[in-house]
Formats: structure tokens, sequence, C-alpha cells
């Protein structure tokens, strides 16, 4: 019994193994683990600090990149930002937003999605916290995204915190080094420094501040659902392991007059 | 149904009586709840149930899914991202039928290792086993194709690069590929078609597996000791087992709650654990991801393809990959007639063991080196581990039976189960 289970469990392991074997993107990299509020399975958006990385977004990121598949509604959704309705709606209103049917630029509803981005080196970054892992390895055994999670808003920091100054210029275009970039050469200039955000809350803001902010800020872009998710996931567990003991136990009643045993 | 002795139903009332004699569906259900199960059954027997569960559940959610979901190149990222942010439990959907697949996969291969080392292959079973590659091919199809809906880059690359395989075939390849791709590359007739059989094929799983559990149920279970029920009489047969009800349907049910938890712990927490972030960007053709790698399942036989990277005669490499890939499952369904052992379960066959514990851990090596970029050792390690895989079927197996001393096999499966559970001295 005890070689069979151990059989189960190498294959399970394996098999656990081989899923995240991703992508062997180059170890130069650096990827600092920043501490964020809503790792692990009890971790929750701090919504203060979602209130901020919007502003970062908006008043730094904004400028050249989009969020396609976020509407400005979200934004009061519970378990994000959660703004009240009159500040959603006058924010969306801060956009202009193009109407097809009137044909025209009118003030964002909120409704309405964020624009797309107005530059077509800047990718759109609705999903990009789940678009980039920052953790890999070891030797593709997916360990360190086990412990650490898959590290997508981390990546983002990373590269914002990333610029150590240099630049070199290659076929017209300047290409500043970043230790968290695959190749350690990325075409972003260095998008903020420091105190460039002002917060409404007082919160400090040197660049590793709003870099973490505006990170966790896409991370709730793109799983907005987050804290949903890991409620269900919660109460699941505890439902079915709750179940589970009661079918262990009505197994073992069953079965006992056949095993000979007392129940 | 022929198979092992037991009670039938009868119809008491006249209801029964009326409905039995136009259509005799109670005595079907009960016959098929109540077959009689070798009470020896251990726990790597619960999988056909997990796999029944996920075959349904993978059903269920897809069907919603497609009811939000819209098959078109330029529409088919935003309406997944719809699905995750508007359609109401919309996330909860997609993330139990991205992670029902890998489920669904996980138990196939324990189930499919269980079949190996027990022999439930073997005579009178192979039809059984037959049945099963063909719903795990059916499997591999489904998950492909629904792997490329989404429209990431991973799927677009994925669907470009295993319908590549087929092309790989001399001759006729380019014209195979080009009729499965509906045009000359991935685009949008390719998605139309993948989502259309990505939504029939389960259905034609449902029809297999109908017929799998046929066609055990004609000839028993199979059970760790491998030897058959006493079927001479009733009063025998029931020595031997016990009822499916109750019996091993709250013992199967049990097992599945407690891999259920364990499921929705992964949904709940690390949903996107399993998957590649690649998906979550747009597919676009002239981007080509730097590491294309496919779902975790699909690894072992991936490694297997880039195994080769030798051309031999008049044969390239690209194809002989194909070919040791496909002949990689192909060789399983052969294994009842490679087999030669006289012992069934290789519980009693001590050689046997270890070349089968050899067997699991060259297929999770395997299904590593699947996942690393081919470069260094991974080649060498791949073609080592392919060539076990057809040595263990083609070589090992057929030796084996003949030169190998097995161990005493029980007289029966009473016999076995009363060394575990004695009976009480009173």
């Amino acid at each position: 019994m005890i070689k069979k289970t151990l059989l189960t469990a190498v294959i399970a392991l394996g098999m656990g193994i081989g899923g995240t074997a991703a992508y062997a993107a180059g170890g130069e990299q650096h990827i600092e683990d920043f501490d964020f509020s809503f790792e692990g399975p009890f971790g929750k958006f701090d919504q203060n600090q979602l209130q901020r990385g919007l502003k970062v977004y908006t008043e730094v990121c904004a400028a050249c990149h989009g969020l396609r598949h976020v509407a400005f509604r979200t934004l009061g959704d519970e378990g994000g930002p959660h703004f009240p309705a009159d500040q959603v709606k006058a924010y969306a209103a801060e956009f202009e937003i193009y109407d097809a049917e009137k044909d025209e630029d009118l003030p964002g509803k909120p409704s309405d999605k964020f624009p797309v981005s107005n530059d077509e080196n800047a990718p759109d970054l609705s999903l990009m916290a789940k678009a980039r892992a920052g953790f890999h390895g070891p030797y593709g055994l997916g360990i360190n995204q086990m412990l650490k999670g898959m590290g997508g808003p981390e990546y983002i920091a990373s590269i914002l915190t990333g610029y150590t100054g240099e630049e070199k210029e290659q076929a017209g275009t300047t290409f500043y080094e970043n230790t968290a970039f695959p190749g350690g050469w990325i075409s972003m200039p260095p998008p903020m420094e420091d105190e460039q955000v002002e917060y409404d809350d007082g919160h400090k803001n040197d660049v590793h501040h709003m870099s973490a902010d505006v990170s966790a800020f896409l991370m709730w872009t793109a799983e907005p659902k987050m804290m949903a998710r890991k409620h269900l996931g919660l109460l699941g567990t505890l439902f079915l392991g709750f179940f589970t003991v009661l079918l262990y136990l009505t197994n073992k009643k069953i079965w006992a007059p056949i095993k000979r045993k007392d129940a | 149904m022929a198979g092992i002795p037991h009670d039938h139903y009868e119809p008491k009332t006249g209801i029964e009586k009326w409905l039995h004699t136009r259509l005799p569906i109670v005595g079907l259900m009960y016959d098929t709840l109540m077959i009689p199960t070798p009470k020896n059954l251990n726990w790597m027997w619960i999988w056909g149930i997990v796999l029944t569960f996920c075959l349904v559940l993978q059903i269920i959610t897809g069907i919603v899914l497609a009811m939000h979901y819209t098959p078109h190149v330029s529409l088919a990222f935003d309406s997944v991202e719809h699905i995750m942010r508007d359609v109401n439990g919309g996330w909860a959907l997609r993330y139990i039928h991205a992670n029902g697949a890998s489920l669904f996969f996980f138990s196939v291969y324990i189930h499919i290792f269980r079949g190996l080392y027990y022999g439930s292959y073997k005579a009178p079973r192979e039809i059984t086993w037959i049945i099963g590659m063909l719903i795990y091919l059916a499997m591999m199809a489904t998950g492909f194709l629904g792997y490329v809906l989404p429209w990431g880059q991973m799927s677009f690359w994925g669907a470009t690069v295993i319908t590549g395989l087929f092309g790989a075939i001399p001759g006729i390849g380019p014209i195979i590929q080009e009729w499965l791709l509906g045009g000359p590359a991935v685009d949008n007739a390719t998605l139309n078609r993948f989502f259309s059989l990505h939504y029939l094929l389960p259905f034609v799983i449902v029809g297999l597996v109908a017929v799998h559990i046929w066609a055990f149920h004609t000839t028993g279970n199979n059970n760790p000791t491998g030897v058959e029920v006493r079927r001479k009489s009733k009063a025998e047969a029931n020595k031997d087992t016990v009822p499916f009800w109750p019996y091993f349907v709250v013992k199967d049910v049990f097992a599945l709650v407690l891999i259920l938890t364990i499921f929705f712990a992964v949904v709940g927490f690390m949903p996107n654990y399993l998957g590649h972030p690649d998906n979550y960007i747009p597919a676009n053709a002239l981007v080509t991801p730097a590491h294309i790698v496919p779902e975790w399942y699909y690894l072992p036989f991936y490694a297997i393809l880039r195994a080769i990277t030798f051309d031999v005669l008049f044969l390239d490499a690209k194809f002989l990959g194909v070919l040791m890939m496909f002949g990689a499952i192909a060789i399983m369904a052969l294994v009842p007639w490679l087999d030669t052992s006289p012992v069934r379960s290789g519980r009693y066959r001590p050689t046997f063991k270890w070349f089968f514990l050899i067997l699991v851990i060259d297929f999770i090596v395997l299904m590593w080196c699947g996942s690393r970029p081919a470069e260094g050792l991974v080649p060498l390690v791949s073609l080592i581990g392919a060539i076990y895989w057809f040595g263990y079927f083609l070589v090992i197996l057929p030796v084996l039976g003949f030169v190998e001393k097995t161990t005493a096999v029980p007289e029966t499966i009473e016999a076995d189960f009363d060394a575990h559970y004695p009976p009480k001295k009173d």
C-alpha cells in the first residue's frame, strides 16, 4: 500500500512539475520579490493601493499604454478600487472616447472602456500582470511559481525599478538598460522619477512605492475577480473538506462488516 | 448482460411491470449499479469515477462557456475576457473548465498506469483497453482544440506547430495540413472548425465511455490480484465480490470529493499555475513566442516528437518524430498482445515491477524534457526516454513473460481479501 501511495505521489508530483515548466527566460533577469497584500490564499487587494495605482497609471502609463479590456464602471466594484459612483463618473468624463455612432469623440461614460494604447510599441496593459511570469524554475520544475506565485506584478514592478541609467542607440532607437527585462535592454524610457505623482493619502511616492502601487493596480485590471475567486476557493475547500470527512466516516462504516471490523 | 452471476431487477408493482415489458430501463440501471465488484479493489480503482465526473463537468461548463464565446479571430480573445469580467460567475466557469482539463488528464494518466501495472489490458479485457485508448486519443484532440479557442499566443502557435506535424508527412502532408486548417495558415477558418469539433468530440467521448463501461461490465472488473471472480454460481461469486452500490459508490465518491477539495484549492488560489502566461497575449501571427510549449499533459509525447533530431535513410527528422510520437501512443494500444506473461497483475511479477517503475519515471522525465527548450542535454535525455518507452512495450514486455520467475498468485479474490482482513476467530 505504501509503495502504491508513493507511486501515486511520484506521478502526481511529476505532473505538477511539468505544468509550469514554462518558458525558460534568461537567468540574467532580476525580478525582485515584492511583498504584495494580495499574495497567498488569504491575500486581499489593498483598496488604497489600487486607488494610488490608478493615479500612477493615469498620470504616467496612460500617456502611451491602454487598458482595452477594463471598463470604467469596474473602478466602482467591490474587491477593486471601489470608488464611489460619482467619482467613477467624474473619472470617466476626463477621457475623450470615440463614439462610432456619432462619429466623434465624447466625454467617457462609466460604461465605456479605458482608451487603447496610442503608441503601437506600447502594449495594452489590461492583462500584463497575467501575461508575464516573473518567477521561473528552478530547472523548469515550477517550484518557485508554486511558492511565490507566477510573479506577474513583480515583473512589472521590477521593470519600473530596474533601470540602471545606461542607454545605447541601435538602428536609430534608444534602448535603456533594465535588469528585469529579458535581454537587458528595453525601448521604454524610464517612465517615472521620485515624487512625480502626488498621492492624495500622503503615501510615500518614490519610484519604488509608485511601482508597487501601479503593479498592484495592474494585477487588479488583469484579475478583477480575484477576491471573489479566493472567497470561492476558501468556501469550496472548507465545504468539500467537511464533506470529505463525512464521506470518510460513511465509507468506513459501510465497509466495516465486509472488512470484519467494528464500525 | 452476461458476466458475473448476480441478482437481477424484478419488477413488482403493476406500473413497474408495465414499463419493464416495454422498456427495461430500470433493469439496465439496476444491473449497472448493482454489478458485482471484486471486494479487494484498492484506491487505484477510483479514477474511473473521477474521470466520469470530469467528463460531465467539462461538458456542462463548456456548454455554458460556449454561450458567451465568439469563435472569430478578431473577437475570440475579447469574448474570453468578457467571460472573465462581465459574465456572472464566468471567471469561475472558465477557470474550472481550464483546470478541469488538467484534472481530467491527471486522472487519465493514473488510470492508464493503473491498467498497465495490474495487467487490466490482458484477455479478456482487450476491447475495454482499446476503447480506453480511443477515449484518450479523443481527449488529446479535444484538449488541443480547446486550447486554441482563447486565441492567445500559445493557442495560435500551438495550432501552427501541431497542424504542422501533419504537414511533415511526405507527399500528401501539405494537402492534409491545408485541409485541417481550412486554408494555407492558421486563421479564422481554423478557429471556426476547431470550435465546432471541440464541441462535438466530447459527445463522441460520452459514446466511447458508454462502450468502455459496457465492455468491462461484461468481463467484470480487474482487481489488484488479477485473479478472476469465480462465476460458477451466485454463491461463489458473492464470496469474491460486493455490489457496486453502496460499497464502491461511497468509496469512490469519498475519493472524488477529496480530489475535488484539492481541485477547488487550485481553481481558487492558483488557477493559472498550470497555464501559460503567453496565452494572455492576443494571437499575433507576426511575433513567435520565444519558446512554444503545449499544455503539460502533452509534454511526454512532445518530448518524443522532438527527440528525433537526425534523418534516417530517406525519412527526415521531422517526419520520424511525428511517427514516433503517434507510435508511442499506438504502441500502448497494442500492449494486450505484446505482454506475454501468463500472470496478469504486476503484484506477482518481481522483475516487471522494476521495469514498470522505470516506465513511470521515464514518463515524468519525458514530461520535463518536453517543457524545456531543446538544447543542452534535453534532446539526448528525450531520445533515451523515447527509446525506453518503445523498449518497454516492444522488448521488455514480450521477453519478460518468458524469463521472469513470478511469485505465488492467490487462489481466489476471497483468499486475498481474507489475508488483509482476517475473519474473526470466534
